[in-house]
């Protein structure tokens, strides 16, 4: 599984940051970063919601 | 589509009426199930002024139209549907505010916003927070019961909490917590709106050029600070995004407090629930967020472009209400969705907060106030029952948030 995401459309809601705090946090700017790229396959399910939840679809998640 | 009968009364429309009522708190009006099922994109005429509007229904749609950027929030393009009575002229002078605003002005003002209202900070304001509902429920219990909740918890809990952070003296809350009241009612006239607007707006006014001369640690003091370099709002922009901050920060989240309390109340099994594992609480608020969806009226919109929803096109210049409590009551994706159930794994696909671009900016502070405030009653209070038999209660039909006038319980 391979995260990445585009701040461009970043809206800064947190959504991600709530739902799967080991994979994304948010910058001093309040946009989204990655912590781990290459996240384990327990953290599957996680990554995917914080994907589905994210409100300006900025979160792509392949593999 | 027909243009022709749109009286201004609206009576002689073919088209149903928005809005439409809830019957029950717990549930949505009841002829949302129907649309979603027959005609999930479909006509209505505004009750406030006759003029027709798409409806929005199902989630995926929902959820489609607020992400779609040839979709416009800018309340003074013709077509958006209005749902408050407001002249063109008084339109013509309204300034907009971030909700109203299509990027970039909205990019602008919103990045210079979001560092205030990360996970992070929110977390850093949970202790205050916390002191603040603590104080409350002192108060509350030193007082005796009954009380109304409302008044003793709901509101002051995220006035004061909004107060601090925007550096507003929480001494003139009668003031202001009046103006915003009146900014959520349907049934004003326009120069009652209006004279709400500007009474609050004045208020405002004279704090922030206050805040531009003498900076305090708040956020509109940082945010005038940052606006010296990037230079994204001028002083009224300001006033207008204290005031949206302020409104915003008030009636949705008393109103989600003390429906939730009185949805626990109400369910005494899943309060038992509750107080036995305290770990269902974050999925409890966005169970009980989903099954309120408090406000439908955030997401009015009007196409710039064509575009198709559903199999139906919404032509460029026509008005969109993308509904997020018939959303948030979609069998599709939440299945038997009247009931409210604690330990739903989707219960956070609700759209309560809206989506896209415009997804509320306090999502995040309002869940860290309703977490504190359930967790604490049921500990501190554990009681609580209302005063009154439930049918006497009075709701908040008529207003742009749902919510109860008064919650008088005791203990
Ligand atoms: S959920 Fe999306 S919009 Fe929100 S902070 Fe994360 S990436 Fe940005």
């Amino acid at each position: 599984m391979r995260v990445t995401t585009d701040r461009d459309r970043c809206v800064g809601s947190g959504q991600c940051a709530m739902q799967s705090p080991e994979v994304f946090d948010q910058d001093d700017d309040g946009l989204v970063v990655v912590l781990q790229e290459k996240p384990g396959a327990e953290l599957l399910e996680d990554v995917h919601r914080a994907a589905d939840l994210c409100p300006s679809q900025s979160i792509r998640v392949t593999g | 589509m027909t243009q022709s009968a749109e009286p201004a009364d609206g009576t002689a429309s073919p088209y149903p009426q928005f809005p439409m009522r809830r019957t029950c708190p717990f549930s949505e009006p009841g002829e949302y199930a129907g649309l979603r099922a027959d005609e999930p994109v479909s006509r209505a005429s505004l009750k406030v002024n006759g003029k027709p509007t798409w409806l929005v229904t199902r989630h995926e749609h929902v959820k489609q139209v607020l992400g779609d950027p040839r979709v416009s929030s800018n309340l003074k393009r013709p077509g958006y549907p209005h749902q408050f009575h407001i002249s063109e002229e008084m339109l013509a002078h309204v300034r907009l505010m971030m909700l109203s605003m299509d990027p970039p002005d909205h990019t602008a003002q919103r990045r210079m916003l979001i560092p205030e209202f990360t996970a992070r900070r929110t977390k850093e304001m949970r202790p205050r927070i916390q002191e603040i509902v603590d104080e409350r429920i002192d108060a509350m219990l030193a007082a005796g019961g009954p009380v109304d909740l409302v008044q003793a918890l709901a509101l002051p809990v995220p006035s004061l909490t909004i107060c601090e952070l925007l550096g507003v003296p929480y001494g003139d809350h009668a003031q202001f917590e009046e103006w915003s009241a009146a900014l959520m009612n349907h049934d004003l006239t326009p120069e009652e709106y209006g004279a709400a607007v500007q009474a609050l707006d004045m208020y405002l006014d004279k704090l922030v050029t206050l805040k531009e001369t003498e900076p305090g640690d708040d956020l509109i003091s940082r945010f005038l600070e940052k606006n010296r370099t990037e230079q994204a709002a001028d002083h009224v922009d300001v006033v207008t995004m204290a005031r949206m901050m302020l409104v915003g920060g008030h009636e949705t989240t008393a109103n989600m407090i003390a429906l939730g309390v009185l949805a626990l109340l109400e369910h005494p099994e899943h309060m038992a629930e509750l107080r036995s594992d305290d770990t269902l609480l974050p999925n409890a608020i966005e169970e009980l967020l989903r099954v309120f969806s408090i406000s439908d009226s955030g997401t009015a919109r009007v196409a710039v472009e064509d575009i198709e929803v559903g199999g139906v096109t919404i032509r460029a210049g026509e008005g969109i209400l993308a509904l997020n409590n018939a959303a948030d009551h979609d069998e599709t994706v939440f299945a038997d969705p009247g009931t409210l159930d604690f330990h739903r794994k989707e219960a956070r696909s609700h759209l309560a907060f809206g989506y896209g671009i415009h997804q509320c900016m306090g999502a995040n502070l309002a869940r860290a106030e309703l977490e504190i405030v359930y967790s604490t009653l049921l500990r501190r209070v554990p009681g609580l029952r209302l005063a009154v038999p439930a049918e006497e209660l009075r709701y908040k039909d008529d207003a742009m948030v749902y919510g109860v006038y008064e919650l008088p319980v005791t203990w």
